[in-house]
Protein backbone atom coordinates (compact mmCIF):
# COMPACT_ATOMS: atom_id res chain seq x y z
CA UNK A 1 0.00 0.00 0.00
CA UNK A 2 1.47 3.37 -0.92
CA UNK A 3 2.53 5.52 1.97
CA UNK A 4 -0.02 8.24 1.22
CA UNK A 5 -2.97 5.98 1.91
CA UNK A 6 -1.71 4.42 5.09
CA UNK A 7 -1.53 7.86 6.59
CA UNK A 8 -5.24 8.47 5.97
CA UNK A 9 -6.45 5.26 7.58
CA UNK A 10 -8.98 5.96 10.29
CA UNK A 11 -9.09 3.50 13.15
CA UNK A 12 -12.64 2.40 13.86
CA UNK A 13 -12.03 -0.22 16.48
CA UNK A 14 -12.64 -3.05 14.05
CA UNK A 15 -11.72 -6.38 15.52
CA UNK A 16 -11.13 -8.15 12.21
CA UNK A 17 -7.74 -8.73 10.76
CA UNK A 18 -7.88 -8.06 7.06
CA UNK A 19 -7.74 -4.84 5.10
CA UNK A 20 -8.47 -4.72 1.42
CA UNK A 21 -7.65 -1.92 -0.96
CA UNK A 22 -10.31 -1.70 -3.63
CA UNK A 23 -10.04 0.37 -6.74
CA UNK A 24 -13.22 2.07 -7.89
CA UNK A 25 -13.14 3.77 -11.25
CA UNK A 26 -11.95 5.58 -13.24
CA UNK A 27 -14.62 4.19 -15.58
CA UNK A 28 -17.25 3.45 -12.97
CA UNK A 29 -20.80 4.26 -14.08
CA UNK A 30 -21.52 6.16 -10.88
CA UNK A 31 -18.51 8.41 -11.36
CA UNK A 32 -20.46 10.63 -13.78
CA UNK A 33 -17.22 11.21 -15.59
CA UNK A 34 -13.77 9.91 -14.98
CA UNK A 35 -12.94 9.60 -11.33
CA UNK A 36 -10.98 7.04 -9.40
CA UNK A 37 -11.20 6.17 -5.75
CA UNK A 38 -8.91 3.92 -3.78
CA UNK A 39 -10.98 2.56 -0.96
CA UNK A 40 -9.41 0.78 1.98
CA UNK A 41 -11.96 -1.66 3.32
CA UNK A 42 -12.49 -3.63 6.45
CA UNK A 43 -15.23 -5.99 5.49
CA UNK A 44 -17.88 -3.80 3.88
CA UNK A 45 -16.79 -0.69 5.70
CA UNK A 46 -14.60 1.95 4.13
CA UNK A 47 -11.86 3.02 6.50
CA UNK A 48 -9.86 5.25 4.16
CA UNK A 49 -10.31 6.83 0.81
CA UNK A 50 -7.96 8.44 -1.64
CA UNK A 51 -9.46 10.39 -4.53
CA UNK A 52 -7.59 10.48 -7.82
CA UNK A 53 -8.69 13.20 -10.19
CA UNK A 54 -7.27 14.91 -13.25
CA UNK A 55 -8.38 12.52 -15.99
CA UNK A 56 -10.24 15.34 -17.75
CA UNK A 57 -7.60 18.00 -17.18
CA UNK A 58 -7.22 20.28 -20.20
CA UNK A 59 -5.34 23.10 -18.48
CA UNK A 60 -8.10 25.62 -18.96
CA UNK A 61 -6.18 28.21 -17.00
CA UNK A 62 -3.22 28.12 -19.37
CA UNK A 63 -5.63 28.14 -22.29
CA UNK A 64 -7.24 31.23 -20.81
CA UNK A 65 -3.88 33.01 -20.96
CA UNK A 66 -3.51 32.28 -24.67
CA UNK A 67 -7.04 33.22 -25.81
CA UNK A 68 -8.43 36.75 -25.95
CA UNK A 69 -11.41 38.07 -24.02
CA UNK A 70 -13.48 37.67 -27.18
CA UNK A 71 -12.42 34.09 -27.80
CA UNK A 72 -12.51 32.53 -24.38
CA UNK A 73 -16.22 32.75 -23.32
CA UNK A 74 -17.22 29.92 -25.64
CA UNK A 75 -14.37 27.82 -24.22
CA UNK A 76 -15.45 28.68 -20.67
CA UNK A 77 -18.60 26.67 -21.25
CA UNK A 78 -16.43 23.56 -21.49
CA UNK A 79 -15.34 23.69 -17.86
CA UNK A 80 -18.72 22.69 -16.45
CA UNK A 81 -20.41 21.26 -19.51
CA UNK A 82 -23.58 20.32 -17.64
CA UNK A 83 -24.19 23.95 -16.66
CA UNK A 84 -22.28 25.77 -19.36
CA UNK A 85 -24.15 29.06 -18.99
CA UNK A 86 -22.77 29.51 -15.48
CA UNK A 87 -19.09 29.40 -16.28
CA UNK A 88 -19.52 31.65 -19.32
CA UNK A 89 -21.25 34.17 -17.10
CA UNK A 90 -18.51 33.99 -14.46
CA UNK A 91 -15.84 34.69 -17.05
CA UNK A 92 -17.57 37.62 -18.75
CA UNK A 93 -18.51 39.06 -15.35
CA UNK A 94 -14.85 39.07 -14.33
CA UNK A 95 -13.86 40.84 -17.56
CA UNK A 96 -16.67 43.34 -17.13
CA UNK A 97 -15.57 44.00 -13.55
CA UNK A 98 -12.05 44.77 -14.78
CA UNK A 99 -13.03 47.17 -17.52
CA UNK A 100 -15.88 49.59 -17.91
CA UNK A 101 -18.51 47.76 -19.88
CA UNK A 102 -22.13 48.64 -19.71
CA UNK A 103 -24.46 45.68 -19.88
CA UNK A 104 -27.98 46.55 -21.09
CA UNK A 105 -30.88 45.66 -18.83
CA UNK A 106 -32.39 43.28 -21.35
CA UNK A 107 -29.12 41.35 -21.48
CA UNK A 108 -29.00 41.22 -17.67
CA UNK A 109 -32.50 39.74 -17.60
CA UNK A 110 -31.66 37.22 -20.29
CA UNK A 111 -28.56 36.18 -18.35
CA UNK A 112 -30.68 35.42 -15.30
CA UNK A 113 -33.25 33.57 -17.39
CA UNK A 114 -30.73 31.24 -19.01
CA UNK A 115 -28.94 30.74 -15.69
CA UNK A 116 -32.16 29.53 -14.09
CA UNK A 117 -33.14 27.33 -17.04
CA UNK A 118 -29.66 25.88 -16.86
CA UNK A 119 -30.05 25.19 -13.16
CA UNK A 120 -33.27 23.29 -13.86
CA UNK A 121 -31.57 21.22 -16.58
CA UNK A 122 -28.57 20.54 -14.39
CA UNK A 123 -30.63 19.50 -11.38
CA UNK A 124 -32.67 17.18 -13.65
CA UNK A 125 -29.47 15.46 -14.69
CA UNK A 126 -28.32 15.22 -11.09
CA UNK A 127 -31.56 13.73 -9.79
CA UNK A 128 -31.84 11.21 -12.60
CA UNK A 129 -28.29 9.93 -12.44
CA UNK A 130 -28.19 9.90 -8.67
CA UNK A 131 -31.35 7.82 -8.46
CA UNK A 132 -30.01 5.46 -11.08
CA UNK A 133 -26.81 5.07 -9.08
CA UNK A 134 -28.86 3.91 -6.16
CA UNK A 135 -30.42 1.59 -8.66
CA UNK A 136 -33.07 -1.04 -8.31
CA UNK A 137 -33.64 -0.05 -4.72
CA UNK A 138 -35.84 2.75 -6.02
CA UNK A 139 -38.43 0.42 -7.46
CA UNK A 140 -37.37 -0.04 -11.01
CA UNK A 141 -33.86 1.06 -11.81
CA UNK A 142 -33.93 3.65 -14.51
CA UNK A 143 -37.43 5.03 -13.98
CA UNK A 144 -36.50 8.30 -12.33
CA UNK A 145 -33.51 8.64 -14.63
CA UNK A 146 -35.65 8.48 -17.76
CA UNK A 147 -38.28 10.79 -16.33
CA UNK A 148 -35.66 13.38 -15.50
CA UNK A 149 -34.04 13.12 -18.89
CA UNK A 150 -37.36 13.64 -20.60
CA UNK A 151 -37.83 16.88 -18.67
CA UNK A 152 -34.24 17.97 -19.22
CA UNK A 153 -34.64 17.51 -22.96
CA UNK A 154 -37.44 20.08 -22.92
CA UNK A 155 -35.14 22.66 -21.35
CA UNK A 156 -32.33 21.83 -23.75
CA UNK A 157 -34.75 22.26 -26.65
CA UNK A 158 -35.52 25.78 -25.43
CA UNK A 159 -31.83 26.61 -25.11
CA UNK A 160 -31.23 25.17 -28.56
CA UNK A 161 -33.91 27.44 -29.99
CA UNK A 162 -32.20 30.36 -28.31
CA UNK A 163 -28.55 29.66 -29.10
CA UNK A 164 -28.45 26.86 -31.66
CA UNK A 165 -26.64 24.55 -29.26
CA UNK A 166 -27.77 22.04 -26.69
CA UNK A 167 -24.85 21.85 -24.30
CA UNK A 168 -22.09 24.37 -25.01
CA UNK A 169 -23.74 27.63 -25.83
CA UNK A 170 -21.42 30.57 -26.34
CA UNK A 171 -24.36 32.70 -25.27
CA UNK A 172 -22.60 35.28 -23.14
CA UNK A 173 -20.14 37.84 -24.39
CA UNK A 174 -18.42 40.77 -22.78
CA UNK A 175 -20.95 43.60 -22.67
CA UNK A 176 -24.11 41.54 -23.14
CA UNK A 177 -25.42 38.41 -24.80
CA UNK A 178 -25.01 37.17 -28.33
CA UNK A 179 -28.56 36.08 -29.08
CA UNK A 180 -31.96 37.60 -28.56
CA UNK A 181 -35.07 35.53 -27.96
CA UNK A 182 -36.78 34.19 -31.07
CA UNK A 183 -40.45 35.00 -31.74
CA UNK A 184 -42.88 33.02 -29.62
CA UNK A 185 -40.10 31.63 -27.43
CA UNK A 186 -41.36 33.01 -24.15
CA UNK A 187 -44.64 31.12 -24.58
CA UNK A 188 -42.71 27.89 -25.04
CA UNK A 189 -40.56 28.56 -21.98
CA UNK A 190 -43.67 29.15 -19.89
CA UNK A 191 -45.14 25.87 -21.09
CA UNK A 192 -41.89 24.04 -20.37
CA UNK A 193 -41.55 25.29 -16.81
CA UNK A 194 -45.24 24.59 -16.14
CA UNK A 195 -44.72 21.05 -17.40
CA UNK A 196 -41.65 20.54 -15.22
CA UNK A 197 -43.35 22.03 -12.18
CA UNK A 198 -46.00 19.31 -12.34
CA UNK A 199 -43.32 16.65 -12.73
CA UNK A 200 -41.46 17.76 -9.63
CA UNK A 201 -44.47 16.77 -7.53
CA UNK A 202 -44.40 13.38 -9.21
CA UNK A 203 -40.71 12.83 -8.50
CA UNK A 204 -41.14 13.82 -4.90
CA UNK A 205 -44.06 11.44 -4.47
CA UNK A 206 -42.05 8.64 -6.05
CA UNK A 207 -39.00 9.19 -3.89
CA UNK A 208 -40.11 10.54 -0.56
CA UNK A 209 -42.77 7.91 -0.03
CA UNK A 210 -40.20 5.24 -0.79
CA UNK A 211 -38.80 3.76 2.41
CA UNK A 212 -35.73 2.43 0.63
CA UNK A 213 -34.86 5.87 -0.72
CA UNK A 214 -35.13 7.37 2.74
CA UNK A 215 -32.99 4.69 4.34
CA UNK A 216 -30.31 5.12 1.72
CA UNK A 217 -30.16 8.90 2.03
CA UNK A 218 -31.16 9.93 5.55
CA UNK A 219 -28.25 10.09 7.95
CA UNK A 220 -25.84 9.09 5.16
CA UNK A 221 -22.85 11.26 4.27
CA UNK A 222 -23.33 13.90 6.94
CA UNK A 223 -21.30 17.07 6.40
CA UNK A 224 -21.17 19.26 9.49
CA UNK A 225 -21.60 23.00 9.22
CA UNK A 226 -18.01 23.50 10.25
CA UNK A 227 -16.53 20.99 7.80
CA UNK A 228 -18.66 22.40 5.00
CA UNK A 229 -17.16 25.85 5.41
CA UNK A 230 -13.63 24.69 6.08
CA UNK A 231 -13.48 22.69 2.87
CA UNK A 232 -15.31 25.41 1.00
CA UNK A 233 -18.16 23.33 -0.39
CA UNK A 234 -20.80 25.53 -1.92
CA UNK A 235 -24.28 25.72 -3.32
CA UNK A 236 -26.84 23.06 -2.41
CA UNK A 237 -24.26 21.18 -0.32
CA UNK A 238 -23.50 24.19 1.81
CA UNK A 239 -27.16 25.01 2.26
CA UNK A 240 -27.85 21.34 3.02
CA UNK A 241 -25.42 21.68 5.92
CA UNK A 242 -27.30 24.54 7.51
CA UNK A 243 -25.39 27.52 6.13
CA UNK A 244 -27.79 30.14 4.85
CA UNK A 245 -25.79 31.54 1.99
CA UNK A 246 -26.67 32.06 -1.67
CA UNK A 247 -24.73 34.45 -3.87
CA UNK A 248 -27.85 35.34 -5.82
CA UNK A 249 -29.31 36.84 -2.67
CA UNK A 250 -26.25 37.75 -0.60
CA UNK A 251 -24.02 39.22 -3.29
CA UNK A 252 -26.47 39.90 -6.13
CA UNK A 253 -24.93 40.01 -9.59
CA UNK A 254 -26.49 40.64 -12.99
CA UNK A 255 -30.15 41.50 -12.24
CA UNK A 256 -30.88 39.09 -9.37
CA UNK A 257 -31.72 42.03 -7.14
CA UNK A 258 -34.93 42.53 -9.15
CA UNK A 259 -36.44 39.12 -8.41
CA UNK A 260 -38.06 37.54 -5.40
CA UNK A 261 -37.12 34.00 -4.44
CA UNK A 262 -36.54 31.86 -1.39
CA UNK A 263 -33.23 30.27 -0.40
CA UNK A 264 -33.82 26.77 1.00
CA UNK A 265 -31.70 25.67 3.95
CA UNK A 266 -31.64 22.25 5.60
CA UNK A 267 -29.82 21.56 8.83
CA UNK A 268 -29.26 17.80 8.66
CA UNK A 269 -26.26 17.84 6.29
CA UNK A 270 -26.99 14.36 4.92
CA UNK A 271 -27.79 13.19 1.39
CA UNK A 272 -31.48 13.69 2.01
CA UNK A 273 -30.95 17.31 3.08
CA UNK A 274 -29.01 18.04 -0.11
CA UNK A 275 -31.80 16.39 -2.08
CA UNK A 276 -34.43 18.57 -0.38
CA UNK A 277 -32.46 21.76 -1.05
CA UNK A 278 -32.27 20.98 -4.75
CA UNK A 279 -35.95 20.08 -4.99
CA UNK A 280 -36.88 23.48 -3.59
CA UNK A 281 -34.36 25.14 -5.88
CA UNK A 282 -36.16 23.62 -8.87
CA UNK A 283 -39.30 25.48 -7.90
CA UNK A 284 -37.51 28.70 -7.07
CA UNK A 285 -35.75 28.64 -10.44
CA UNK A 286 -39.09 28.27 -12.15
CA UNK A 287 -40.38 31.18 -10.11
CA UNK A 288 -37.45 33.38 -11.14
CA UNK A 289 -37.78 32.36 -14.80
CA UNK A 290 -41.43 33.43 -14.77
CA UNK A 291 -40.57 36.78 -13.20
CA UNK A 292 -37.92 37.39 -15.86
CA UNK A 293 -40.38 36.66 -18.64
CA UNK A 294 -42.97 38.93 -17.05
CA UNK A 295 -40.60 41.83 -16.74
CA UNK A 296 -38.28 41.37 -19.72
CA UNK A 297 -37.38 44.93 -20.79
CA UNK A 298 -37.10 46.01 -24.41
CA UNK A 299 -33.83 47.29 -25.76
CA UNK A 300 -30.46 46.15 -27.05
CA UNK A 301 -28.84 42.92 -25.88
CA UNK A 302 -25.26 44.09 -26.04
CA UNK A 303 -23.43 47.36 -25.53
CA UNK A 304 -20.73 46.40 -28.00
CA UNK A 305 -20.96 46.21 -31.77
CA UNK A 306 -20.38 42.87 -33.47
CA UNK A 307 -16.96 41.33 -33.24
CA UNK A 308 -14.59 42.52 -35.94
CA UNK A 309 -11.34 41.23 -34.51
CA UNK A 310 -10.43 38.89 -31.70
CA UNK A 311 -8.36 41.54 -29.94
CA UNK A 312 -11.24 44.00 -29.86
CA UNK A 313 -11.92 43.84 -26.13
CA UNK A 314 -9.25 45.37 -23.94
CA UNK A 315 -9.31 46.02 -20.25
CA UNK A 316 -7.01 48.16 -18.12
CA UNK A 317 -4.29 46.73 -15.92
CA UNK A 318 -5.61 45.23 -12.73
CA UNK A 319 -7.35 42.20 -11.35
CA UNK A 320 -10.87 41.10 -10.54
CA UNK A 321 -12.67 38.16 -9.02
CA UNK A 322 -16.24 37.56 -10.15
CA UNK A 323 -18.44 34.79 -8.82
CA UNK A 324 -21.85 33.45 -9.64
CA UNK A 325 -24.12 30.90 -8.02
CA UNK A 326 -24.05 27.92 -10.35
CA UNK A 327 -26.07 24.74 -10.06
CA UNK A 328 -23.26 23.29 -7.95
CA UNK A 329 -22.36 26.41 -6.01
CA UNK A 330 -19.92 29.24 -6.26
CA UNK A 331 -18.27 29.37 -9.68
CA UNK A 332 -15.64 32.06 -9.65
CA UNK A 333 -13.21 33.48 -12.13
CA UNK A 334 -10.13 35.42 -11.06
CA UNK A 335 -8.45 37.43 -13.81
CA UNK A 336 -5.21 39.38 -13.69
CA UNK A 337 -4.83 41.76 -16.61
CA UNK A 338 -1.68 43.43 -17.88
CA UNK A 339 -3.63 45.67 -20.25
CA UNK A 340 -3.38 43.34 -23.24
CA UNK A 341 -6.16 41.61 -25.18
CA UNK A 342 -5.83 38.42 -23.12
CA UNK A 343 -5.53 37.76 -19.39
CA UNK A 344 -2.11 37.60 -17.78
CA UNK A 345 -3.47 34.98 -15.40
CA UNK A 346 -6.86 33.36 -15.17
CA UNK A 347 -7.98 31.12 -12.34
CA UNK A 348 -11.15 29.07 -12.14
CA UNK A 349 -12.75 28.42 -8.81
CA UNK A 350 -14.71 25.35 -9.82
CA UNK A 351 -17.54 24.48 -7.47
CA UNK A 352 -17.19 20.76 -8.15
CA UNK A 353 -13.49 20.73 -7.22
CA UNK A 354 -14.17 22.04 -3.72
CA UNK A 355 -17.32 19.96 -3.36
CA UNK A 356 -15.49 16.79 -4.26
CA UNK A 357 -12.72 17.57 -1.77
CA UNK A 358 -15.15 16.85 1.04
CA UNK A 359 -15.45 13.16 0.10
CA UNK A 360 -12.29 11.91 1.88
CA UNK A 361 -13.62 13.55 5.04
CA UNK A 362 -17.09 11.98 5.01
CA UNK A 363 -16.80 8.61 3.28
CA UNK A 364 -14.69 6.69 5.88
CA UNK A 365 -17.05 4.85 8.19
CA UNK A 366 -19.68 4.17 5.53
CA UNK A 367 -20.41 0.97 3.64
CA UNK A 368 -19.22 0.61 0.05
CA UNK A 369 -22.78 0.88 -1.25
CA UNK A 370 -23.15 4.26 0.45
CA UNK A 371 -20.11 5.62 -1.38
CA UNK A 372 -22.16 5.76 -4.56
CA UNK A 373 -25.08 7.47 -2.85
CA UNK A 374 -22.81 10.04 -1.22
CA UNK A 375 -20.89 10.81 -4.38
CA UNK A 376 -24.10 11.24 -6.35
CA UNK A 377 -25.44 13.65 -3.74
CA UNK A 378 -22.34 15.81 -4.20
CA UNK A 379 -23.18 16.13 -7.93
CA UNK A 380 -19.64 16.55 -9.26
CA UNK A 381 -19.04 17.40 -12.91
CA UNK A 382 -15.56 16.31 -13.79
CA UNK A 383 -15.02 18.86 -16.46
CA UNK A 384 -15.14 21.41 -13.68
CA UNK A 385 -13.16 19.37 -11.17
CA UNK A 386 -10.26 18.82 -13.54
CA UNK A 387 -10.63 21.89 -15.72
CA UNK B 1 -17.53 42.56 11.47
CA UNK B 2 -17.51 44.90 8.50
CA UNK B 3 -14.85 45.13 5.81
CA UNK B 4 -13.52 48.32 7.43
CA UNK B 5 -13.24 46.61 10.84
CA UNK B 6 -11.41 43.67 9.29
CA UNK B 7 -9.01 45.97 7.45
CA UNK B 8 -8.32 47.93 10.63
CA UNK B 9 -7.63 44.69 12.53
CA UNK B 10 -5.16 43.53 9.88
CA UNK B 11 -3.36 46.88 9.80
CA UNK B 12 -3.03 46.99 13.55
CA UNK B 13 -1.97 43.35 13.87
CA UNK B 14 0.46 43.05 10.96
CA UNK B 15 1.40 46.62 10.12
CA UNK B 16 0.56 46.11 6.44
CA UNK B 17 -1.81 47.95 4.14
CA UNK B 18 -5.29 46.45 3.78
CA UNK B 19 -7.41 47.67 0.88
CA UNK B 20 -11.18 47.75 1.23
CA UNK B 21 -13.28 47.40 -1.89
CA UNK B 22 -16.99 46.98 -1.30
CA UNK B 23 -17.38 44.03 1.06
CA UNK B 24 -13.95 42.58 0.41
CA UNK B 25 -10.53 43.25 1.89
CA UNK B 26 -7.16 42.57 0.30
CA UNK B 27 -3.92 42.43 2.29
CA UNK B 28 -0.36 41.60 1.28
CA UNK B 29 1.53 39.81 4.02
CA UNK B 30 5.13 38.81 4.53
CA UNK B 31 5.71 35.13 3.94
CA UNK B 32 6.87 34.55 7.52
CA UNK B 33 3.52 35.63 8.91
CA UNK B 34 1.36 33.73 6.38
CA UNK B 35 0.14 31.05 8.78
CA UNK B 36 -0.38 33.57 11.55
CA UNK B 37 -2.48 35.67 9.18
CA UNK B 38 -4.54 32.61 8.30
CA UNK B 39 -5.17 31.96 11.97
CA UNK B 40 -6.21 35.56 12.58
CA UNK B 41 -8.54 35.47 9.55
CA UNK B 42 -10.16 32.28 10.76
CA UNK B 43 -10.47 32.99 14.47
CA UNK B 44 -10.65 36.76 14.80
CA UNK B 45 -12.24 37.82 11.51
CA UNK B 46 -14.59 34.82 11.37
CA UNK B 47 -13.50 33.74 7.89
CA UNK B 48 -14.47 30.08 8.32
CA UNK B 49 -15.17 29.52 4.62
CA UNK B 50 -12.10 28.53 2.63
CA UNK B 51 -12.85 29.65 -0.90
CA UNK B 52 -9.75 29.10 -3.05
CA UNK B 53 -5.98 29.35 -3.15
CA UNK B 54 -3.76 29.81 -6.14
CA UNK B 55 -0.71 31.70 -7.39
CA UNK B 56 0.35 34.26 -9.96
CA UNK B 57 3.72 34.07 -11.69
CA UNK B 58 5.28 37.54 -11.89
CA UNK B 59 8.29 36.18 -13.82
CA UNK B 60 11.59 37.56 -12.44
CA UNK B 61 9.73 39.11 -9.49
CA UNK B 62 8.79 35.66 -8.27
CA UNK B 63 5.54 33.90 -7.50
CA UNK B 64 2.73 35.31 -5.45
CA UNK B 65 0.31 33.07 -3.56
CA UNK B 66 -3.27 34.35 -3.44
CA UNK B 67 -5.84 32.97 -1.02
CA UNK B 68 -9.49 33.91 -0.76
CA UNK B 69 -11.54 33.18 2.35
CA UNK B 70 -14.99 34.36 3.37
CA UNK B 71 -16.98 35.17 6.46
CA UNK B 72 -20.37 34.03 5.20
CA UNK B 73 -22.33 35.38 8.15
CA UNK B 74 -20.94 38.90 7.77
CA UNK B 75 -20.80 38.66 3.94
CA UNK B 76 -17.14 39.57 4.13
CA UNK B 77 -14.49 38.42 1.65
CA UNK B 78 -10.80 38.45 2.49
CA UNK B 79 -8.00 38.03 -0.04
CA UNK B 80 -4.57 37.29 1.44
CA UNK B 81 -1.48 37.53 -0.73
CA UNK B 82 2.15 36.81 -0.14
CA UNK B 83 5.21 37.13 -2.35
CA UNK B 84 7.62 34.20 -2.48
CA UNK B 85 11.34 34.43 -3.13
CA UNK B 86 12.21 34.19 -6.82
CA UNK B 87 13.74 30.85 -7.67
CA UNK B 88 12.76 29.05 -4.48
CA UNK B 89 8.99 29.06 -4.23
CA UNK B 90 8.33 27.85 -0.71
CA UNK B 91 5.30 28.82 1.31
CA UNK B 92 3.98 27.73 4.72
CA UNK B 93 0.88 25.57 4.51
CA UNK B 94 -2.60 26.66 5.60
CA UNK B 95 -3.87 23.09 6.01
CA UNK B 96 -3.66 23.47 9.78
CA UNK B 97 -6.07 26.39 9.64
CA UNK B 98 -8.56 25.20 7.03
CA UNK B 99 -8.76 21.55 5.97
CA UNK B 100 -9.88 22.72 2.53
CA UNK B 101 -6.41 24.09 1.85
CA UNK B 102 -5.28 20.50 1.24
CA UNK B 103 -6.45 20.08 -2.37
CA UNK B 104 -5.98 23.73 -3.29
CA UNK B 105 -2.35 23.67 -2.21
CA UNK B 106 -1.79 20.41 -4.03
CA UNK B 107 -3.16 22.01 -7.19
CA UNK B 108 -0.95 25.06 -6.68
CA UNK B 109 2.08 22.78 -6.24
CA UNK B 110 1.10 20.86 -9.34
CA UNK B 111 0.65 23.94 -11.53
CA UNK B 112 3.30 26.30 -10.11
CA UNK B 113 5.71 24.11 -8.17
CA UNK B 114 5.12 25.99 -4.94
CA UNK B 115 6.30 23.78 -2.08
CA UNK B 116 3.91 24.15 0.84
CA UNK B 117 5.97 23.52 3.93
CA UNK B 118 4.18 21.34 6.43
CA UNK B 119 1.53 20.06 4.01
CA UNK B 120 0.69 16.48 5.05
CA UNK B 121 0.38 15.02 1.57
CA UNK B 122 1.97 17.26 -1.04
CA UNK B 123 1.81 15.49 -4.40
CA UNK B 124 0.44 16.30 -7.82
CA UNK B 125 -3.32 16.28 -8.09
CA UNK B 126 -4.40 17.00 -11.68
CA UNK B 127 -1.33 15.93 -13.65
CA UNK B 128 0.27 12.53 -13.46
CA UNK B 129 3.09 11.92 -11.01
CA UNK B 130 5.70 11.72 -13.78
CA UNK B 131 4.78 15.02 -15.46
CA UNK B 132 7.73 17.30 -16.07
CA UNK B 133 7.50 20.96 -15.13
CA UNK B 134 4.71 23.11 -13.78
CA UNK B 135 2.46 24.30 -16.62
CA UNK B 136 1.15 27.58 -15.24
CA UNK B 137 4.63 29.01 -14.76
CA UNK B 138 5.33 31.66 -17.35
CA UNK B 139 8.61 29.97 -18.33
CA UNK B 140 6.89 26.66 -19.08
CA UNK B 141 7.44 25.89 -22.74
CA UNK B 142 3.95 25.24 -24.07
CA UNK B 143 5.22 24.25 -27.50
CA UNK B 144 7.55 21.52 -26.26
CA UNK B 145 6.34 18.28 -27.77
CA UNK B 146 5.41 15.71 -25.16
CA UNK B 147 5.44 12.05 -25.97
CA UNK B 148 1.86 10.92 -26.19
CA UNK B 149 2.56 7.60 -24.48
CA UNK B 150 4.62 6.95 -21.42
Amino acid sequence: MPETQTRQVVELGYAGSERLVMNMGPQHPSAHGVFRMLLTLEGETVVAMDAIIGYLHRCHEKLGETLTYVQYPSIASKTDYVAAMTSELAYVSAVEALGTFEVPRRAQYLRVLVAELQRIASHCLWLGTWCMDMGGALGGGATVFLYCFREREEVLDRLEELTGARLLYGFHQVGGTRYDVPAGWDRKVRDTVAFIERRIDEWEAMLEDNAVFRVRTQGVGVVSRELAQEVGIAGPLLRGSGVDFDLRRDAPYSSYGDFRFRVPVEAAGDCYARYRVRMVEFRESIRIARQVLDGLPEGPISSRPGVKSVGQVRVPKGEAYARVEGARGEVGCYIVSDGGPRPYRMKWRGASFSNLAVLPHIIPGHKVADVVAIMGSVDPVFGEVDR
Amino acid sequence: MTAADAAARIRERFGVEAVVEGSSVTAVLPRERWQEAGGVARRELGCAFFNWLSAVDWKERGLEVVCRVDNLDARLGLTLRTRLDAGAPRCPTLTGVWRGADWMERECYDMFGVVFEGHPDLRRILLSEDWEGHPLRKDYAVDTPHTPYR
